[in-house]
């Protein structure tokens, strides 16, 4: 009689040590695993439903200050501080991984206008209402010191906002003119007007450092070189930008927050025409800044929300909103590009995940591979109605669900009315303006 | 001084001689001018400083004369010769007459200190009579200098152009950009102001520094350096394996072609020469598609091989030898594995070969092969499988069949057969009752409907038939193959019990089908109109004959095989492996026929596949009109002649995809269930479905992909590591950038890690 049993070699399946991993025999003939689309169909289906489930994006809220918090800035070297002025001009230093608040200055008298730390860290300026630029020291001072600043510049006008250069001990600030001062100087080095009063925001370019942008109140942003004597170029738009922020990975791109609900993505080389408006907010833009990977920006608005857009999309992927937030005034994405950190009316600040959904600390490796694949299966299917529905779901507050329906109805009459125009005037006598034309009224040479 | 303007003088013609002066130089000539300007200004208040006292004595006098209250314009007046001269009590004497360049340089001739070039450069100015356009105004020099200042700086930045280019299009990007590598580290990188202190150590490196060994970075001394120039030690290491493999191939194989060489053995050149045929099919295969001329060659070659073996009858089983052989068979298992090896040879000689086209020419071939001689499934062990179910067998028709046929031949062969063997021979026999049975209800059930058709419209009948052919024809297979098998068998063992109850089975089957088809024609009849009436069973019987004749003749076992079998009176080795197993299977089989009774899976499917296809015919539309052009009225039917006319035939539907697929249905409907799941426009990257399509239909996933293709594939677009700072941009990555391209698209593999 013969019997067959079946016989498997140990070497075949049993791995060597348990840091191995495990061996899987496995026939991939596809046959034998049929219906592989509407599988991944399902699979990428309950990725997207979970994906919902744990977006929970809102970390902590730090509060102290005792008055809205006007103004924000990342510490250069290090992940877990937060400076933060608010407008009674106070200035705080929170640890972010704590949650607390290390030091309290009050640093100003009225608004403290703006806030920068210098490239090494070690110390920071603010300018306030009170025409002064002070330069702080980082750590607090020693027990029996009193709190004052290193230097403290008097300036003739009030300073509405502040820069540091990336590499260099060079700052830049706004108010009246846009001033470039040596550290070391009290008097600026270089100073540049262009037919306005008053400059909402100057930011340097973070990759080619010499460069600058600034918003002003005639509704223009202008550029500069901080070698030459002259601004180089300034685009007037349809309503004021309040601010903008420098693409840290793409030299030439900037975005600009504008009063119209708008952002705006320019090339600085091109600025007849941006290259891309963000639309989704309900209300005026009032800050804007771009993750340290350059892919993305978040915006904070006055319509009590803050967005999150890709630096190429046209609408945006995520809104975060509280109950409890008011207008957003200032908004930042922490440099390890995994939080967003904002600032609002009512006194906070508060902690938010970049990502809603992502799993915060360290990922077992079959957890990130696992995490990987349900992206990427995301990504695949997310032209599918369904899947596209489930992921775009999000809630918002009543007044903005309204005001953003009322905003499109607007827009429609809008677009019908010129439509109508064209269709009843002479053929070419009104031309087709794109959205992206329609809110620059000229460029300044 | 002097030489300064000389220099400028000759690049200034330099530059009037050129032409094509491009824009970039034109600032620098503008700057030139305004140095000289300045220098000149320079002079001028030198001998300013003379007549400085001159000027302040004035104005005091001024302001005392204000001082009295009433302004006197005084003029001064030049009453005696002094040294100083004052410009401002220079009076307007000559007022009105202009000034002439002359006037002013009429000095220069007496100078002594003004170089000769400066002096021809005056001249030259005093000759051109043009006027000196006046300079712009501020506005409009500040716009000239910002337009430049922007064009340099956009030129500038666009060197970033490549950079963001290649990021944008990068599969993966890791953040923070540059990195440090991570792993051991030389100590003397670590450990930088490392200094030699003890006398010992002092002692050591003046050693080494003597004989030019490395000190700080003691990698390679200026030799080895110089070696490592020629060819680094990793490109010498690999060309040396390389080469080394290469001769150990080689001397593998010609190891290995010695000592094939040397056997002896015929079986092992047989199987060679086997193996190597196959090798040949393959490459062949391959070059059809890759060179259809070369292709065709061989095939032309292996077409006269065949004519040969054909012509010659070499590999017959007619030959002496076969015959010798086949008489021997029945003693010696060696003899008898021989004799199937050359009828094997021959099969394979004699096949034609057939190209992909046409399939089914193929397959007729390989019946045709396999009619000539003895089909090679005959000595498939005998898996004890019930075949009667399709379960069982994991295929639907034709397979099941064969196996049949395989068994039947087995066990004619075999005479001295034990007695589970005997079980099965009957059972075996009551199946082919069974489907011989089945067929005679069929044809006689056809024979039903073909007259039942005959009184209907003439298409109607069409239709059906084609339909219930189609039905007939695939049942019919197993059917006529059954027949020629159970004649060919001539055994008429008889398990009467078994019979009846299968043929039980059989009727109960039968008796539902005729009465579906009924139901559908009634109800066909009634969509129609006027219930025709049933013909009486006589008519009935005088066309059952004809029919069934018809019938039978479309589905003859002489029909299906062309070929003769050519029988061989062989015994078989025994292929039944186990007694006991076959018991046990026996068990099983039962219960899975106890299971599955009265499930007839294949004719239920096809019925229901009928159905479908049926569904899916447009059927035809009656417009008559009852009244018109004849009397109406209640209880009058429009007439036969106006019902044909006014029926109106639909276009024939597109063909089914399932058509020549037997065992399968495939549903041409949308089904709303899914539509809502489906995308309806193609997406905005993408620029043909296609394309999208594709994207689609590849599995990302660990169930369809290797290890490796899964970690490419779901490898994410950015990757940041926790808690690192990610600074911005450097200067030094657009100069890697250009290293990079200079060196070679280098910097896209550093990219990625």
């Amino acid at each position: 009689m013969k019997v067959k049993v079946i016989a498997r070699n140990p070497d075949d399946y049993v791995r060597e040590t348990k840091l191995d991993i495990q061996r899987v025999p496995r026939n991939y003939d596809p046959s034998l695993h049929p219906f592989e689309v509407s599988r991944e169909y399902t699979r990428a289906l309950n990725a997207t439903k979970l994906e919902r489930v744990f977006a929970k994006p809102f970390v902590a809220s730090l509060d102290g200050h005792r008055d809205g918090v006007n103004c924000m800035a990342k510490h250069a070297k290090s992940l877990s501080t937060l400076l933060s002025g608010s407008c009674d001009g106070e200035v705080k230093v929170w640890n972010l991984s704590k949650h607390e608040c290390v030091r309290t200055l009050q640093a100003h008298e009225g608004f403290v206008r703006g806030m920068v730390v210098r490239y090494c860290g070690t110390s920071f300026f603010t300018v306030g209402d009170d025409k002064t630029i002070k330069q702080w020291k980082m750590e607090s001072p020693g027990y029996g010191e009193e709190e004052e600043p290193i230097n403290t510049i008097l300036g003739k006008t009030v300073y509405t906002g502040l820069d540091h250069h990336q590499n260099d001990p060079v700052f830049a600030t706004c108010g009246q003119q846009v001033d470039i001062w040596d550290e070391q100087r009290s008097s600026p080095i270089r100073s540049f007007t262009w037919g306005v009063d008053s400059f909402s925001s100057v930011h340097f370019n973070p990759v080619e450092t010499e460069l600058l942008a600034s918003c002003a109140s005639d509704r223009s942003i202008v550029l500069y070189d901080m070698r030459e004597s002259t601004p180089l170029k300034k685009v007037i738009m349809a309503m004021r930008s309040n601010t903008l922020s420098w693409n840290p990975m793409e030299a030439y791109y900037f975005t600009c927050a504008n009063e119209d609900y708008n952002l705006y993505t320019y090339d600085m080389r091109y600025l007849a025409k941006p290259i891309m408006v963000h639309m989704d907010h309900v209300s005026a833009v009032l800050d804007v800044d771009y993750a340290p990977t350059g892919k993305e920006f978040v915006s904070a608005s006055f319509d009590k929300t803050i967005r999150i857009f890709a630096k190429d999309g046209g609408h945006s992927r995520e809104v975060y909103h509280t109950k409890r937030m008011q207008h957003v005034i200032c908004i930042k994405w922490s440099a390890d590009n995994k939080y967003i950190l904002s600032g609002s009316d009512e006194m906070n600040i508060r902690l938010w995940k970049a990502n809603a959904a992502e799993k915060l600390g360290v990922l077992a490796p079959r957890e990130r591979e696992a995490a990987n694949y349900s992206q990427k299966l995301k990504e695949k299917f997310q032209h599918h109605p369904q899947i596209r529905r489930i992921a775009r779901h999000r809630h918002l507050p009543k007044t903005i669900y309204h005001q953003t329906k009322e905003l499109r109805v607007m827009k429609e009459a809008r677009r019908r009315k010129e439509r109508n125009v064209r269709k009843h005037s002479k053929p070419g006598s009104v031309p087709v303006v794109s959205e992206k034309e329609k809110h620059v009224v000229t460029v300044v040479k | 001084m002097a030489k300064v303007s000389k220099k400028k003088a000759s690049k200034k013609k330099t530059r009037s001689g050129g032409a094509e002066q491009s824009n970039e130089r034109h600032p620098d000539v503008m700057y030139d001018d305004e140095k000289e300007e300045d220098a000149t200004d320079e002079d001028v208040t030198v001998e300013d400083e003379d007549g400085y006292d001159e000027r302040k004595r004035q104005k005091l006098l001024e302001a005392i004369g204000t001082l009295s209250g009433k302004r006197k314009k005084t003029l001064g007046e030049r009453s005696e010769a002094a040294v100083h001269m004052s410009e401002f009590t220079v009076n307007a004497e000559g007022e009105g007459d202009k000034v002439d360049l002359s006037d002013l340089i009429g000095s220069m001739k007496t100078t002594p200190g003004l170089s000769g070039k400066s002096k021809k450069r005056l001249k030259n100015l005093e000759q051109s009579r043009k006027t000196i356009e006046c300079p712009l105004s501020k506005q409009e020099s500040e716009r000239i200098r910002r337009d430049l200042a922007f064009q340099k700086v956009s030129k500038e930045v666009s060197h970033w152009k490549s950079v963001i280019r290649q990021n944008e299009r990068a599969e993966q990007l890791v953040f923070p950009l540059n990195q440090e590598h991570s792993g051991p580290k030389p100590i003397e990188r670590v450990v930088m102001d490392w200094k030699a202190q003890t006398p010992l150590e002092q002692e050591v490196f003046t050693l080494l520094s003597a004989n030019k060994q490395p000190i700080n970075d003691p990698i390679l001394t200026p030799t080895e350096e110089a070696s490592m120039k020629a060819m680094s030690l990793e490109e010498a290491k690999v060309r040396r394996a390389e080469l080394q493999k290469a001769r150990a191939l080689q001397s593998y194989y010609e190891a290995k072609a010695r000592r094939q060489k040397k056997i002896k053995s015929k079986k092992y050149h047989k199987v060679l020469n086997k193996a190597k045929s196959k090798d040949f099919h393959k490459q062949f295969d391959e070059m059809v598609k890759r060179d259809p001329a070369a292709a065709l060659e061989e095939l032309n070659k292996m077409e006269t091989a065949r004519m040969q073996e054909r012509m010659s009858l070499k590999h017959q089983n007619s030959s002496k030898w076969a015959r010798s052989k086949a008489i021997m068979a029945k003693y010696d298992e060696g003899a008898r594995k021989a004799i199937q090896q050359q009828l094997e040879v021959n099969k394979d000689l004699t096949q034609k070969l057939v190209t992909s086209l046409n399939k089914e020419e193929e397959e007729t071939m390989e019946e045709e092969g396999n009619a000539d001689v003895v089909p090679d499934f005959v000595n498939d062990a005998e898996q004890g499988l019930d075949f009667s179910n399709p379960w069982m067998t994991g295929k639907l028709s034709q397979d099941c069949v064969e196996k049949e046929t395989s068994n039947a031949v087995t066990i004619r062969a075999e005479e001295d057969v034990a007695e589970e063997e005997e079980v099965e021979e009957t059972e075996e026999e009551v199946l082919l009752r069974e489907f011989d049975s089945r067929r005679k209800r069929r044809q006689a059930q056809e024979a039903d409907a073909a007259v039942m058709l005959m009184e209907e419209e003439e298409e109607e009948e069409e239709e059906n038939k084609d339909a219930s052919d189609k039905e007939e024809e695939e049942l019919s297979e197993f059917t006529s193959l059954f027949k020629g098998i159970a004649e060919g068998c001539g055994e008429a063992d008889t398990a009467a019990e078994l019979e009846k109850e299968l043929k039980l089975r059989c009727q109960d089957d039968e008796e539902l089908l005729t009465q579906d088809k009924e139901a559908e024609e009634e109800e066909e009849a009634t969509d129609e109109g006027p219930v025709v009436p049933q013909h009486p069973p006589a008519t009935e019987n005088t066309h059952k004959t004809g029919k069934s004749r018809k019938r039978r003749k479309g589905i003859e076992l002489k029909q299906v095989l062309t070929k003769g079998a050519q029988l061989l009176q062989v015994p078989f080795a025994p292929t039944i492996e186990d007694a006991e197993d076959s018991e046990e299977t026996l068990d099983q089989r039962g219960l899975i026929k106890e299971a599955f009774a009265g499930d007839d899976i294949i004719s239920d499917f096809l019925k229901e596949k009928r159905k479908q296809e049926d569904a899916g015919k447009p059927k035809a539309v009656d417009l008559t009109l009852p009244g018109w052009g004849e009397w109406g009225g209640g209880g009058l039917q429009p007439s036969c002649r106006k019902r044909r006319k006014f029926r109106r035939k639909m276009a024939p539907p597109t063909p089914r995809k399932d058509q020549h697929l037997p065992g399968v249905v495939i549903s041409e409907k949308r089904s709303s269930s899914i539509r809502l799941h489906q995308v309806n426009a193609l997406p905005f990257p993408f620029e043909s479905p296609s394309v999208f399509e594709n994207t689609i239909r590849s599995a990302l996933g660990r169930t369809w992909n290797t290890e490796r293709t899964v970690k490419k594939v779901t490898k994410p677009k950015v990757v940041t590591k926790l808690g690192a700072i990610i600074e911005p941009m450097t200067r030094e990555e657009l100069v890697k950038d250009r290293n990079g391209a200079s060196a070679g698209s280098s910097s896209s593999v550093k990219r990625k890690p």
